[in-house]
């Protein structure tokens, strides 16, 4: 075991991924001689070589684009895009590409591609570079979605999403790099070399795909939460004194619904929360998918808590964050109906 | 997955020689010609309300593909447009199940699932039929990646339109290429419509093979109505690109006889301009004049393999029309990988 940001923790997935398979090859923007604009590659390029570890041109529509070709051809192209709002010229060769070639070519051709983006808010990065759309891949059939929220997961996940035969967006919480934050912006920050989630073992290891993970087992109200708000939520419940239990999805797609519904029928209450902006949002589908498998179970109406249907604000920015103030307001109201 | 048949052209073993022989000559005149015969069928088969939705017909530039293909290597990549019809036929897939798929039937290529715009042949090295104006670009710039970073001696073939040829991605790819000397050859199909819009009115720069100069990419103009001046362009450019000095351009000045689709109002182009390229400049027109001038063949030769080529499509079309739909589990199967 070794201690790990989650910067660390994602170039050794990397780092182990591009010893054990030559087929394997890391490209964006500045992912090489530089190691990234979080450092998650630092060292790769002078390891690996500049013909696995390299740096592309500023173009993220062929960048992936020619992910696609080179993964049909059998490669694992594990992509960097800088942020997960610089997607948006990609999101024709993700949604079109990536994800249907195996479908149209009746499964000839397979996209075993991994795009990882740095996503959310929480570093004042404003409208182009806060942002969590994540419910826009959930959306595309043909692709995982997968989002860590801690060191040890990060790695597990991103070696299982670089071995996965099918193409996944792997959403990296930029906010939690370097350590949890609860949503208190103006309390003095912490790393993961104190958290226990911070563990994480040097080697080789896959943490299951499609798989969520009970955060927190609780029996007043189950919780539904990823990334940075699985924080947010843990000190929302400590500052109510809620007995919750809080599931981190881990992966939105698949969806581990079964794990979200033992959960709900046990606690008969649930609250959805999320970065991303409400309308049409991830919890739209999380909280669809509940009412329609607990319906009978549920003694409440489902709450959601997230971003407010806005751009992302600069100046206004823990305003627009979804803290544990909001969270644990929805938790009271949920518990005491 | 489809019955055999001899639909294959023979693949690129000619092409360290100078000159096409006769029997290659011969083989590029039934290549075209099978094009030509199945897309026509294809053309009836929509009137008769047996292909239901897209169908963009190649009728007119078959030179274009039956000449790159002439001179590519076994394992060299091609990846298209929706226009695609054609480089499948070239690529030695079986009329059979192309006209299966673009009937949408089991025994079709994608199984019904693609329809005539997305085809795949893993066994062809064919990429695929794209719906996208353009996206095929960087999937064909990412194939070229692989042969380099595989060092398979193979190249990449992407074919696209005029009216691709606007679109922004395609410019990232040819930096990328370029910058990093990929195995790439880019095959613009220029049959001076997107659609409905006429180069001049969406070009800025017309001459299309000079698209690369800022990428430092070299181009060239080839009349893509003659097969030979086609092949001949290829070989050069194939020449260049397996030197290990990166990607090519090649611009086929060619012409749609049909529509863009089948819903065509044709209101963009005059009846005499598509007539005068048909008598004066037809692909297949031309060779044939040329086999029977070089006493290569004789008419009743030609014949015959017109009978023969006739026969291929009549069967495909039978195949398309008596192999079962899918079953409705297809809906569901290859979105991901079944575990």
């Amino acid at each position: 075991m070794a201690k790990m940001t989650m910067i660390e923790a994602v170039r050794s997935a990397m780092d182990i991924m591009l010893e054990k398979d030559p087929k394997v090859i890391i490209m964006g923007e500045d992912v090489g001689y530089f190691g990234g604009v979080f450092r998650c590659t630092a060292g790769l390029q002078e390891k690996y070589g500049i013909e696995r570890v390299f740096d592309t041109p500023i173009n993220e529509s062929a960048i992936v684009g020619m992910g696609v070709g080179m993964a049909t051809q059998g490669m694992r192209p594990c992509v960097e895009v800088q942020f997960a709002d610089y997607m948006f010229p990609a999101y024709d060769q993700i949604t079109q590409e990536a994800a249907r070639i195996r479908h149209r070519s009746a499964g000839q051709f397979s996209c075993p591609m991994t795009i990882r983006m740095p996503t959310g808010g929480g570093i004042f990065g404003g409208q182009t570079h806060s942002q969590s759309p994540e419910a826009l891949f959930t959306h595309v059939a043909g692709l995982k979605v997968v989002q860590p929220s801690s060191p040890v997961d990060a790695k597990g996940l991103l070696i299982a999403s670089i071995e996965d035969p099918d193409p996944v967006i792997f959403l990296e919480p930029k906010r939690i790099y370097n350590g949890p934050f609860d949503g208190h912006h103006d309390a003095k920050s912490v790393g993961w070399a104190t958290h226990p989630l911070g563990e994480v073992p040097e080697g080789y290891y896959k943490t299951e795909l499609g798989k969520a993970n009970v955060f927190r087992e609780g029996e007043a109200v189950t919780i539904l939460a990823y990334g940075t708000m699985v924080y947010v939520a843990e000190a929302a419940v400590k500052e109510t004194g809620i007995d919750a239990e809080i599931i981190d999805l881990r992966t939105l797609l698949p969806l581990d619904l079964e794990t979200i519904v033992e959960s709900v029928k046990k606690t008969r209450k649930c609250v959805v929360i999320h970065e991303g902006t409400r309308t049409s949002g991830f919890g739209a589908e999380l909280i669809a998918e509940v009412q329609e498998a607990c319906f009978y179970h549920l003694e409440t109406p489902i709450v959601r808590v997230t971003g407010w249907d806005a751009p992302y604000p600069h100046a206004q920015e823990w305003d627009y964050f979804p803290g544990p103030k909001r969270v644990g307001r929805a938790l009271v109201e949920t518990v005491e109906a | 997955m489809v019955a055999a048949n001899a639909t294959s052209p023979k693949k690129g073993k000619s092409n360290s020689k100078s000159a096409p022989s006769n029997e290659e000559k011969l083989q590029y005149y039934r290549d075209m010609l099978l094009i030509r015969r199945f897309e026509e069928k294809a053309g009836q088969l929509y009137g008769m309300g047996l292909i239901a939705g897209f169908c963009h017909l190649y009728i007119g530039q078959e030179a274009v593909v039956v000449g790159v293909q002439s001179v590519l290597n076994e394992g060299d990549q091609v990846i298209t447009g929706y226009r695609d019809h054609g480089h499948m036929l070239a690529c030695g897939m079986e009329a059979d199940g192309v006209m299966a798929e673009l009937t949408g039937r089991e025994g079709g290529y994608s199984r019904g699932k693609g329809g005539s715009m997305h085809m795949f042949s893993k066994e062809k090295h064919f990429y695929g039929g794209h719906g996208i104006v353009g996206a095929q670009v960087s999937l064909g710039t990412g194939l070229a990646f692989a042969n380099q970073y595989k060092d398979n001696g193979n190249v990449s073939v992407s074919y696209f339109g005029d009216g691709a040829a606007n679109q922004g991605q395609v410019y990232e790819s040819f930096n990328m290429a370029s910058l990093w000397k990929l195995p790439a050859l880019y095959v613009i199909e220029n049959n001076q419509y997107a659609m409905g819009t006429a180069v001049s009115r969406a070009s800025a720069e017309q001459e299309l093979y000079k698209r690369g100069i800022s990428f430092d990419i070299p181009g060239e103009a080839v009349d893509g109505m003659d097969v030979l001046k086609v092949r001949e362009a290829a070989k050069k450019a194939l020449a260049h690109i397996r030197a290990g000095k990166g990607p090519y351009i090649l611009e086929m000045k060619t012409y749609r006889y049909r529509g863009h689709s089948m819903s065509d109002p044709a209101k963009y182009r005059k009846r005499e301009e598509v007539d005068d390229i048909r008598s004066h400049h037809d692909p297949i027109d031309g060779l044939k004049k040329l086999l029977i001038d070089e006493k290569i063949a004789t008419e009743d030769d030609l014949k015959a393999i017109d009978k023969e080529v006739r026969v291929i499509v009549n069967k495909s079309a039978d195949f398309a029309q008596t192999s079962p739909e899918p079953d409705p589990s297809e809906l569901w199967t290859d979105v991901l990988r079944e575990v």
